[in-house]
């Protein structure tokens, strides 16, 4: 078949499906081909193109166009005259924001400075439902060359020399936590990659997986033959069914180009890869109760040590990983530890892929170096703000509250850590004075109250404390000694919670007390009297003993 | 399908509990599990009937109790919060005459809130079945169920 002249490409993703974005790609296929040019314009699929909130989105290549908010109407209006007629219908175009288009031919993956994107290169430029597309833009061949040119060893040594940290959310360096699986002596081992991203305002998972599923079967197997496991398992969340589908393709193709199976590049290494599906519980994201999960049981975490590196999945020495950041694997093994580095900051290098959202002008996911500030991705990523700026909200909902002040620090994992935040998954959520304080704290709770997994009791009853009283401010009725109560009650969650999911509460109710007290004190009632605290309160004694 | 044929196709080992659940639960048109093909399950896999009925009330996508034809799920998760979820609530418990948590008289709607969908990328968002439903405003919401409606 001829080159076709000219591409158009649809994202089908998590935000576009729900703007009909399927029926805007029939519509393009149905109206090309009555107008007999199926020969020359390709309609593909794609992952997502990064922008959200904009509809369905339609990209014509080589001219570099990016229509948003399609219908069906607008699709047959754009096949006639801007296919047909060459006029681009610059109405429907998508304003004020760079779309980094993309076609195999335009980019150089190799070096990168072009879009400075490592996870997202491929994102809404190959099909994801077409293994050779990923493998004409240097797909698996980072598998190819550690399975043929290197051994386990080096490719854990070039790993932790890159200084990747997992993206997952607790920014462990990746090296090094292979390398406590790698020396363990067992008759199985698994790899594991947490796909349950359950972390509000977080879908980069998400995109990632339905943008370019094979890069994560590479990073797995990778990290397969880097740990000597020969089982892969991909735990998602039942909802993502998009995610779920394209990988199961992907795995198959992968299969029947010989690149999932026994003997891959005939090296002797076997490896296959099976999906287990979540059912619905953020606390499965942690790893050990993620691993509960998938052995068919309620997914409360486990006690450690024993860490998964030692005794994980059926107890056999496992190791998990973040969907993001096996993405990075395959381009670290292609170029090398040292072009690594070149992205990112001294303490983290990279990029981070970060979803924005909330009232900015431009919604959507963005892979940038580690180290862009608050208000860069504000300002340069994010068009600006909706109304006025009154705080933001890093790492999801478990993440820290910031005021203005934090505008300018760097975004990394150390520097974050030593003005007293944390990074966290790489959600960035942005909120307008429109929202009270007190109303974002308590729709916080009522996540933390409803996720707790139950199985500790300072979690169990700490929860609800906090969420009577975040309930009480909401309404403008809380005790005097409210306030009190509930740094209380977080600070004893902090210390005493058996996970890190009934430690979280601290994160956003202190750093929102750091800066918006006066704010979160007109939630209080001076006329009520302390003696009249409801019984609830009595919770909070309960886990004081 | 039969509790025991889907056992078989998924496989016998405690591992694949939740897959069988979800199929089984799939199977049934209320949109929850049964005590009989519980007591059966634990049967065939050995495994007491409690701890699977404890198993399967953790996780939000089962339910124990019967449910409508088609589940509203819609995020309460702060991103959409902000984006103005509580006006969407108000409009479903409007429109469909329940209150959240519950079922409608035909048995055509069970409306429940949920955490993050992972969509938040169209903040307001609702799941219904399998369809995320994105940008919501209050007329957009009443015009998604009115549409269902009218399918049935
Ligand atoms: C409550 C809770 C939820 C979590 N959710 C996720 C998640 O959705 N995805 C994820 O990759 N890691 C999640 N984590 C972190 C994992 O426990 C684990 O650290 C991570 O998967 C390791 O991968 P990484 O080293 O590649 O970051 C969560 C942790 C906690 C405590
Ligand atoms: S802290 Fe909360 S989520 Fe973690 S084990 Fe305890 S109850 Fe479960
Ligand atoms: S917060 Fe509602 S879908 Fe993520």
């Amino acid at each position: 078949m001829e080159k076709p002249r000219i591409t158009v490409m649809v994202p089908i993703d998590a935000n576009t499906v729900p703007s009909g974005a399927r029926e805007v790609k029939n519509a393009l296929s149905v109206a090309i081909g009555r107008a007999n040019l199926s020969n020359e314009i390709k309609v593909i699929e794609t992952g997502s193109f990064g922008p959200t909130g904009v509809g369905a989105l339609v990209a014509i290549q080589p001219d570099g166009v990016v229509y948003c908010n399609m219908t069906v109407d607008k699709a047959q209006e754009i096949v006639e005259e801007h296919l047909l007629k060459g006029r681009v219908c610059a109405r429907y175009m998508l304003p004020g924001r760079q779309v980094i288009l993309p076609t195999a031919d335009n980019v150089d993956a190799r070096t990168l400075q072009h879009t400075g994107r490592i996870v997202l290169d491929n994102c809404g430029r190959i099909d994801p439902e077409n293994i050779e597309e990923y493998i004409a833009n240097d797909g698996y061949e980072a598998l190819g060359k550690a399975l043929t040119a290197m051994s386990p060893g080096e490719v854990i040594t070039e790993i932790t020399e890159s200084e990747l940290k997992g993206r997952g959310g607790a920014g462990f360096p990746t090296g090094q936590k292979w390398s406590f699986c790698a020396p363990v002596v067992a008759d199985q081992k698994y790899v594991i990659c947490n796909a349950d991203e359950g972390e509000p305002g977080t879908f980069k998972d998400r995109l990632i997986l339905e943008g370019d599923p094979h890069k994560i079967i590479e990073g797995m197997a990778l990290c397969g033959y880097a740990i000597g496991a020969t089982i892969g398992y991909v735990y998602v969340r039942g909802e993502y069914a998009l995610s779920i589908e394209r990988l199961e393709k992907a795995i198959a193709a992968a299969e029947s180009h010989g690149l999932l199976g026994k003997n891959i590049f005939n090296s002797g290494f076997d490896f296959e890869i099976k999906i287990k599906i979540g059912a619905g519980a953020y606390i499965c994201g942690e790893e050990t109760a993620l691993i509960e999960s998938m052995e068919g049981k309620r997914g409360c975490p486990r006690l450690k040590p024993p860490f998964p590196a030692q005794k994980g999945f059926k107890g056999k020495p496992t190791n998990v990983n973040n969907v993001e950041t096996l993405a990075n694997i395959p381009a670290i093994i292609r170029n090398g530890a040292a072009w690594f580095k070149n992205f990112g900051t001294s303490s983290t290098a990279g990029t981070k892929v970060y979803t924005i959202l909330g009232h900015i002008n431009h919604p959507g996911l963005i892979e940038v170096p580690a180290g862009v500030t608050l208000r860069e991705i504000i300002e340069d990523y994010g068009g600006g703000m909706k109304g006025k700026f009154h705080f933001a909200q890093l790492g999801g909902t478990a993440g820290d509250i910031l005021g203005e002040e934090m505008m300018d620090v760097p975004m990394d994992y150390d520097l974050m850590e030593k003005v007293g935040h944390v990074l966290g998954s790489g959600a960035i959520l942005i909120v307008n004075e429109s929202i009270n304080i007190n109303d974002f704290l308590h729709s916080c709770m009522r996540f933390f109250s409803h996720e707790s997994c139950g199985n500790c009791n300072p979690c169990r009853n700490g929860m609800h404390a906090a969420l009577d009283i975040t309930k009480r401010l909401k309404s403008g009725v809380a005790y005097p000694d409210d306030i009190n109560a509930l740094e209380e009650v977080v600070m004893i969650l902090h210390s005493s919670a058996f996970c890190p999911l009934g430690q979280s509460p601290a994160g956003p109710v202190t750093s929102a007390l750091r800066y918006f007290r006066e704010e979160i004190e007109r939630g209080v009632n001076r006329e009520l009297n302390k003696h009249d605290m409801p019984r609830s309160n009595r919770k909070m004694e309960a886990i004081n003993v | 399908m039969t509790v025991s044929e889907i056992i078989k196709k998924h496989g016998n080992e405690r591992e694949n509990l939740l897959a069988i659940l979800h199929q089984i639960q799939a199977g049934n048109d209320d949109n929850s599990l049964h005590k009989d093909q519980l007591q059966q399950l634990a049967e065939i896999m050995d495994i007491p009937v409690a701890d699977i009925v404890s198993t399967a009330s953790f996780y939000t996508m089962f339910s124990l109790k019967p449910r409508g034809k088609h589940i509203i799920r819609l995020c309460e998760s702060p991103p959409c919060y902000i984006m103005g979820e509580e006006n969407i609530l108000t409009a479903l418990e409007n429109c469909l005459k329940i209150k959240l948590g519950e079922t409608t008289a035909d048995k055509m709607f069970t409306l429940e809130t949920t955490s993050c969908l992972g969509a938040c990328g169209v903040a307001p968002v609702m799941m219904i079945d399998d369809t995320v439903y994105g940008e919501l405003t209050e007329e957009k919401t009443v015009a998604v169920i009115k549409s269902i409606v009218d399918k049935e």
